[in-house]
This record gives C-alpha cells, structure tokens and sequence, in this order.
C-alpha cells in the first residue's frame, strides 16, 4: 500500500487524535535504512557494470583482432596455393582453424558480457526507481510527522494566547477594523501634509500682495479714500 | 535554513511595504516559527520545516465555525478557490482549516518573506470570502 493510501485511511479512521501518531517512528527508520540499502546495492551494481562492460569492450577487440588473423591467413593460402605448395596451404589453413576454434570461444564469453550487462542496467534502473520512489513516500510521512508536531506546538502557543478563544469571524473584524484605522492614519498624515503645503503657498501668496487677506486691506483702503474724497 | 537566525532577520526585515515580528517556537523537538505580518495577530503564519521543504501555515478557522448545512458547500467553494489563488492552498489539519504554502529548504530570505506576506494576504482574502459560511 502506497503511503498517502496508508495516511488517508488513517486520517479516515480518525487516528488524528490529540497526540496519537500517525506515523510510526520505528517504520522511519527502517525506510531509512531501505533507502540506504538500495543506495548500496546501486553503488555496487554500477561497479560492476563498468568492470563488465570493460570486459565487453576487451573482447570486442579480441575478436576483431582474430578475423584480421583469419583473413590475412587466408591470403597466405592462395598465395601458397598459387605456388603449388599444397602441404603449406594445409598447414596455413590449421592455423586458420585454430583461429576460428578461438574466434567461436571469444564470442561465447562476449553473449555472457552482453547478458550481464543487460541485466545489470536493469538493475541500476531498478534501484534508482526504488530510490526516488522511497524517498518520496519517506518526504510524505517525514512532512506528516512535521505537520503533526508543529500542529501540537502551535497547539500549545495558541491555548496560552487570547487568539484562541476568538472566532475566524472576529478576527477578521478585527483586522479590518486594522486596516480601516491604518488607511485613517495615513489619510490623516496626508490631509496634514496637504494643509502644510497649502498654507506655505498661501505665505508666499500673501508675501507678494494675492489672496484674500490681502485682497481685503487693500479693499478696505480704497473704500476709506473713496470717503475721503466725498 | 537555521531558525533562530531567521526569526532574528525576519523581524528586521521590511519588504513590501509589510513588516514582521517573529517568535520561536520549540516545545516538542519541531522548530516553528510564529511570524505576524503588519501586526494581524490574529492570522499568524506558521513557519516549520522538514529535510527538504518549508512549510508555512495559516490557520483560519476550525470545523465548529462552519454553519453545519453549507459544510459541502464550503468544502467545494474551498477547492474552487485553490487554483486561482496565489502561491498558496486550502488544506485541513486535524480539525482546523488552514491555507499553506511550501518552499524549499535553499529559498532566500527575500522568497521566504514574499511567500509569507502572500500567504499573510490570500488568508485574510480567503476569510472574507467565505465568512457567509461561518458561524459568528
């Protein structure tokens, strides 16, 4: 059974229980050790598999040396042929049978190579899949046990909180509440900021004789010598 | 990912225009890292890891908050939402809803903390989306 089929029937059969453990921390340990065995097993198979496929290759090699033998004898025995030297061309040809009897034997020791090295790819294959799929199933139940202490850890810190006892509604008044008091702040500072400028401008306004101020004194002064001249 | 270490450079940290306070947690041989963005405590993110990842969560509500007639309901408007949202996931922890996002162990601070002020985000988001389902 896959992990996360494992945690689901747990979850389902309600062994989340304050406390309870879904995850036992034995069985860890000896997916741990799985993991580490099959870690190994891969070392050691793709040891192997180079040393073969070295073999593989030497043989090759063999084999091909031995039908540059067996062809070049066989110049040697039309020549000798050629020559009327019958009792030479045998003798060449004997060399040539022992070339072939070594030939078949190289190439029966090269199928076990081939073989081996088949099957030891397989191997390494099958070891690095057991590997990462391991190691995830170990990240879900090593996450699971996480989640499961930091709950009970948060658990703790929460009872001696107040944020315990409020709902979600509450606390989502209250931050907005927040958030309504932090956007006041800041529409206030502007409002500030907005009335400093203004009354900087209206200094230099004033400074020079524009606005309403000085509108009015100059007012007032014409209306006195509008009198005066009566 | 030292932990210790990290919840010291989270706290000094600004980005975004959020800032952190983080506290260790470590009760039970499981480090957990308590961070609150922009002072919203009441939707911590919780930060913990295992060999290869690192888990942040937050808790939303439990399963007593759920008006019981509209549980399918919500179950299925939950995973509706998951794929539009970002970065993170719905998820149940025992008895609690929960929205998580996962890194790897060799993220960057910078990727840490943008997980965790989205995350910070997408739960206050996925609240208010589904507060018609919850009792008050």
């Amino acid at each position: 059974m896959s992990i996360l089929k494992k945690l689901f029937t747990a979850v389902k059969g309600g062994v989340t229980e304050v406390g309870e453990s879904i995850v036992d921390a034995n069985a860890i340990l000896i997916f741990e050790q799985e993991i580490r065995d099959a870690q190994e097993a891969l070392a050691v198979a793709k040891r192997s598999l180079t040393e073969v496929m070295a073999k593989e290759m030497q043989t090759t090699r063999s084999i091909k040396a031995l039908d540059s033998e067996i062809e070049k004898h066989e110049g040697y025995a039309g020549q000798a042929l050629e020559k009327g030297e019958e009792p030479l061309a045998l003798e060449i040809a004997g060399k040539i049978a022992e070339f072939e009897q070594q030939k078949s034997q190289q190439q029966e020791v090269l199928a076990t190579f081939t073989a081996s090295v088949t099957k030891l790819k397989q191997q390494v294959k099958r070891a690095e899949k057991t590997i990462v799929e391991n190691q995830r199933q170990l990240s879900m139940v090593k996450t699971t046990e996480s989640v499961q202490k930091a709950t009970m850890a948060v658990n703790d810190n929460m009872a001696s909180g107040d944020s315990a006892m409020a709902s979600a509604k509450q606390s989502l008044e209250r931050i907005k509440q927040r958030q309504i008091d932090k956007q006041d702040h800041l529409d206030a500072a502007q409002q500030l900021a907005d009335e400093s400028n203004d009354k900087s401008l209206h200094d230099k306004m004033r400074a020079v004789g524009i606005g309403d101020e000085a509108a009015k004194g100059a007012d007032i002064l014409a209306r006195i010598k509008a009198k005066q001249s009566k | 990912m030292e932990f210790n270490e990290l919840a010291l450079k989270l706290s000094q940290y600004e980005t975004e225009g959020s800032s952190f306070e983080s506290f260790f947690i470590n009760h039970v041989g499981q480090e957990v890292l308590q961070v609150i963005v922009d002072g919203n405590d009441e939707l911590p993110i919780f930060v913990t890891h295992t060999d290869e990842q690192v888990l942040c969560i937050c808790y939303l509500f439990s399963e007593e908050e759920i008006n019981a007639d509209k549980h399918a309901e919500l179950n299925d408007t939950l995973l509706r939402l998951n794929v539009p949202m970002p970065l993170s996931a719905f998820a149940k922890i025992d008895n609690k809803y929960a929205v998580f996002g996962a890194l790897s162990t060799n993220s960057t601070i910078e990727q840490l903390s943008h997980e965790i002020i989205t995350l910070a985000a997408n739960s206050i988001d996925a609240l208010e989306a589904i507060s018609d389902y919850l009792t008050e």
